[in-house]
């Protein structure tokens, strides 16, 4: 096993002699989606003409399907097969495979047990999708529904400790907090969300014998693969499944849906390739979602402000049969010090579809209360809420006692406030008018874990000098692409148009994919290790090559650059030595695993927001009108990509503060927003002045690279930053999100 | 999808009589709503005719001093004239206020009047309405969906007509002018185009089968200041959960009925030297939320008072 230590070394991506590690260069894809010639899953041409696959969903919550009439979707134009619970192909179990990082278990594709509303129970193939929607309409089903738990709300009485959790406690939080000479008491409610990627899931499968091929949008390859041989019944080896470009996951596309299930069964039983996609109204009941949260949080501080009692408890929901807990409370366990402390969480089980994660799972919904409520306490303690940060900053972390890796806070806040004029603030809220509208500034800080898994790269260079980085990577519109061909250019010393980048294929060497703004790093730090492993191998090569001008010397002084391998002033072309010397070219993999004293170290990214908002008395309406953020998140590889990242979660967290939300309806269980005119998420005009910069650091104790993620850390406190923003405005705090015009008119005097 | 048939006449005469040849004909214009409603089966014309290209694009003035609007003529167009923006402000401000540009370069004014509803259980097809079944029941009542009408709903239905242009339509006594499949042509006020749900919210104009509307004709602008503000839960590209037009001392309201809601109560109080508040109040006495929608007492109190007072026609006028 590794140390951190080994990681403190110079290597070719601190010395970056070439400039590319951090260069705003251009993504790598960007001309072929901006050109919509990128081909998506369910765009990809199949080798012979496709057929069409449409999914029907179940109008109850809970129950069985009890009875199927197909004959009219049957006889309709055009229709090759109609599958319901009674006739579908049989399936392997797959549930805990699934996906390594959740035990969300997931039906077989059309269960006659329906678990919740629109789960599906019917599919229909056509020669198009015209014809097969046209036929879908024809299936009669007939249901026996049975009594079930829709609303969050009304169940929270038998909300259970999930299990194989326990509370976390430090010193007695009750007596400190009942001591506590200034006390906040409050619960803060953030709602259900859904992912709403532009692109649907979408899945194009076709076999060949008896290996099946299937192009689909998942963030995992891995899992995908597997869970797609578990669901066929066939080895891995025999599954190829590729996901060339992905448009958005968010951590929604983490896990396989029916659409590859239904397409690869029904390629298989037509012996044609078959595509399914989901419309918009699946996307939204029958994918996972962000559950609703509700947070107690309790603080007790003495009058100079220091914390001496903390509590984090987050009540939340998940599917009956499919466990998942968003973790709301964990960030809290790193953030302020307090030497008395508690964070727990409890789960109710519904009837309706399954939550799972969604960007910053945990931190998006956990940090809209904590990051409220210091701006509450703030208040009380007549301090000015970054004092009140300040003076609980803690040393270590404050519920292990383990040292920082790194942690820029302070500076994220102190540097954020002056950039942004926050001492223009007046603390009085209500004050400040433009126009009709009420101005208010508000800020909150950020923190998201920082994550590296195991994983593996391939990279080989062929004798023209073209090197390619090959990895079961995806990219979700994250960058990926293009900080893997940095990462590889750098290290090898090459420009970057020598570099290609091959990723989603399970062919490929296996990483774990896209989520918990792990991918950067854990993708980035196995490439790094196969251009490095590269490096040695060329230097064998050509250091015992007799027509190299490197013959013989020491493999340990080869340098790479500028696209040349030299030893002091005697150099060649790398593609020079490779037509000569390996005309095949060569290939080497590389390697990540996480050091096995990573976790001595507290290891986060930070930031800290500030906005300003408008709030319209007459209406209730709240628009934002600027906002700023500072982040300390590692090295930062790319800076275009970055910022686009950092700045895309903070607009996210825009949403999260005024927008974003669903309902289950209680007769029902579906959810009353089912497509993107109901559903909203920021508009371009709602984003009018936002930006945000990366503070210098470098994280030798996260991988080779020093480099942390940064996709997660943006939407982290970023909510919670406006809706103090809105309280300094018009002084109505409101403690249940999103803040949209009924709720912040209802607080108006 | 259910097949259907497609012809694209040449003038209005032919476009009448396609129309009445095929049971089930719908016309199409612009298509960015009734596009939408056929890929969900809601709506499911067997035959469409396509009017967009009909030579009823003009915007011309009228010998009265006002203008008509041909049906064809696109939102993007209507809010961007010059003459419109002079005269009629408010209007401009209302098409702009609503959907996004590209959907604005698509739509046309007639189309923006037959719009249908936005209510989350007319397109949720697992649940009963009365708009696409008759009979079948209203989800939204007893539902959750709280962007319902608090003016002249029924038991039958509580939706609300989405259109931002037609409110302001509506405060400027836009009439719309009609041909019919006979050859025949009438004028009826925009009041009047809408119904209110009643037993048949199905039925939603006083638009006989196979008639057309061929423009919308402004009167001449009322002496006073315009305005249209709409509330909305993001800056742009969302329906009006409010909305608000004055033109004069005429008032029309947004998003709380199932039509424009021309508010005559409040028009006659300001008649009466009633100021700004007073003026909604006198409007919203007969206002019946339904406990979902109350928030929009409210909100229409404060946006009706703010609009009345920014033109100036609580000013005892």
């Amino acid at each position: 096993m590794s140390s951190v230590k080994d990681w403190a070394a110079p290597t070719p991506i601190s010395e970056n002699r070439s400039g590319l590690i951090g260069k705003g260069v251009d993504r790598y894809e960007g001309r072929l989606k901006v050109t919509g010639s990128a081909p998506f899953a369910y765009e990809v041409e199949a080798p012979s003409p496709p057929a069409y696959g449409v999914l029907i969903a179940s109008p109850i919550a809970k129950g069985v399907v009890a009875a199927a009439d197909i004959s009219a979707a049957q006889a309709a134009p055009g229709v090759r097969l109609v599958w319901t619970p009674h006739n579908v192909p049989a399936q392997g179990e797959r549930g805990a495979k699934m996906n390594p990082r959740s035990q969300r278990g997931s039906n077989p594709a059309l269960a006659g047990k329906i678990e919740h509303f629109g789960q599906h129970v019917g599919f229909v193939v056509a020669d198009t999708l015209e014809n097969a929607k046209a036929a879908a309409a024809l299936v009669r089903f007939e249901y026996a529904a049975e009594p079930a738990d829709l609303i969050f709300e009304d169940n929270l009485a038998q909300a259970d400790q999930p299990e194989g959790e326990e509370d976390m406690r430090v010193g007695d939080f009750e007596a400190a907090f009942a001591g506590a000479p200034v006390r906040l008491d409050e619960t803060y409610v953030s709602p259900l969300q859904n992912h709403a990627q532009m692109e649907p899931c979408a899945t194009t499968a076709w076999w060949d014998g008896d290996h099946v091929t299937v192009h689909t949008s998942i963030q995992m390859v891995k899992g995908g693969q597997h869970t797609l041989a578990e669901t066929l019944m066939i080895p891995s080896t025999q599954v190829r499944l590729v996901t060339r470009y992905i448009g958005g996951g968010f951590g929604g596309k983490g896990q396989a849906y029916d659409d590859l299930t239904l397409a690869a069964l029904a390629a298989r039983e037509l012996g044609q390739p078959v595509k399914v996609a989901y419309t918009r109204q699946q996307m939204f009941q029958a994918t996972i979602h962000r559950p609703a949260v509700h947070m107690r949080v309790r603080l007790g501080a003495q009058a100079d402000g220091r914390l001496d009692a903390f509590a984090l408890e987050a009540v939340t929901h998940c599917r009956r049969e499919a466990p998942f807990t968003e973790h709301a409370a964990n960030f809290a366990r790193s953030l302020y010090a307090a030497p008395n402390r508690l964070t727990g969480h409890r789960l109710v089980k519904l009837d309706i579809p399954a939550a799972g994660p969604m960007r910053a799972p945990g931190e998006a919904s956990g940090m809209l209360s904590l990051e409220c409520a210091m701006d509450e306490l703030a208040e009380k303690l007549g301090l000015d809420p970054i004092e009140l940060r300040l003076r609980n900053e803690p040393e270590t972390d404050p519920e292990t006692g383990k040292p920082f890796s790194t942690r820029q806070l302070v500076r994220c806040m102190t540097e954020g406030a002056q950039r942004f004029g926050w001492d223009r603030r007046n603390p009085k809220p209500g004050q400040v008018r433009d126009g009709r509208w009420l101005v208010g500034l508000g800020m909150a800080a950020a923190i998201r874990g920082n994550f590296l898994l195991p994983a593996k790269a391939g990279v080989r260079i062929d004798a023209d000098g073209t090197i390619t980085l090959r990895q079961g990577m995806t990219d979700i519109g994250t960058g990926t692409y293009t900080i893997l061909a940095q990462i590889t250019a750098e290290t090898l010393g090459v420009p970057l148009a020598q570099v290609k980048v091959e990723l989603g294929d399970s062919d490929f060497p296996p990483a774990p994919g896209s989520g918990g703004q792990f991918g950067a790093a854990t993708a980035g730090s196995a490439a790094f290790a196969a251009g490095m492993n590269l490096r040695k191998a060329l230097a064998e090569l050509a250091t015992g090559d007799p027509n190299s001008p490197l013959y013989g010397d020491d493999p340990e002084l080869v340098t790479f650059g500028g696209g040349n391998i030299a030893v002091d002033n005697r150099a060649e072309p790398l593609e020079r030595l490779v037509a000569r010397a390996a005309p095949e070219g060569v290939y080497v993999e590389g390697s990540i695993t996480p050091a096995a004293d990573a976790r001595d170290y507290s290891q986060h990214t930070y930031g800290a927001h500030f906005a300003e908002v408008g709030v319209d008395p007459d209406t209730g309406e709240v628009r934002l009108r600027r906002m700023f953020g500072v982040f300390a998140a590692g090295r930062i590889l790319n800076a275009k990509t970055a910022m686009s990242q950092i700045t895309g979660g903070m607009i996210w967290g825009v949403g999260t503060a005024l927008h974003e939300y669903n309902e289950v309806d209680p007769r029902y269980g579906s959810f009353i927003a089912q497509d993107l005119a109901g559903y909203h998420v920021p508009a371009h005009a709602d984003i009018v002045d936002l930006s945000a910069m990366f503070l210098d650091e470098v994280d030798d104790k996260a991988n080779p690279m020093g480099i942390k993620g940064v996709g997660e850390l943006g939407i982290a406190g970023a909510g919670a930053a406006i809706a103090n923003a809105v309280y300094n405005a018009c002084g109505a705090r409101i403690r249940d999100y999103p803040l949209n015009p009924e709720k912040v008119l209802a607080a108006l005097p | 999808m259910k097949p259907f048939t497609y012809e694209r006449p040449a003038d209005v005469a032919e476009a009448l009589a396609m129309a009445a040849a095929v049971p089930g004909s719908r016309f199409l214009a612009g298509g960015t709503n009734l596009v939408d409603l056929m890929k969900l089966q809601i709506e499911q014309p067997t035959h469409l005719v396509d009017v967009s290209r009909l030579p009823l694009a003009e915007i011309a003035e009228t010998a009265e001093g006002g203008l008509r609007l041909g049906a064809t003529t696109t939102n993007s167009q209507v809010a961007a004239d010059m003459k419109v923006r002079a005269r009629y402000p408010a209007l401009a401000q209302a098409i702009l206020s609503g959907a996004s540009g590209q959907l604005r370069n698509k739509a046309t004014t007639a189309g923006n009047l037959l719009q249908r509803t936005r209510c989350a259980y007319f397109y949720d097809t697992t649940k009963p309405c009365n708009k696409r079944q008759p009979g079948a029941g209203c989800a939204a009542i007893g539902g959750i969906y709280a962007n319902t009408a608090i003016f002249g709903s029924s038991e039958a239905c509580i939706a609300t007509h989405p259109s931002d242009m037609a409110v302001a339509m509506s405060a400027l006594d836009a009439q719309v002018e009609i041909a019919g499949p006979n050859g025949q042509e009438r004028a009826i006020s925009l009041e009047a185009l809408h119904r209110l749900p009643g037993e048949t919210p199905h039925i939603e104009t006083s638009l006989q089968p196979g008639e057309m509307i061929t423009a919308v004709v402004l009167p001449p602008p009322p002496p006073g200041g315009q305005i249209y503000r709409k509330a909305r839960e993001r800056a742009s590209y969302a329906f009006a959960i409010g909305s608000v037009a004055v033109a004069g001392g005429k008032v029309a309201l947004g998003a709380v009925a199932h039509k424009p809601w021309r508010a005559r109560a409040a028009e006659q109080a300001l008649a009466d030297g009633a100021n700004p508040a007073e003026a909604m109040a006198a409007e919203l006495s007969s206002a019946k939320p339904d406990g979902h929608n109350d928030f929009k007492l409210k909100l229409m109190a404060r946006l009706g008072a703010a609009c009345l007072t920014t033109t100036g026609a609580g000013d005892g006028q």
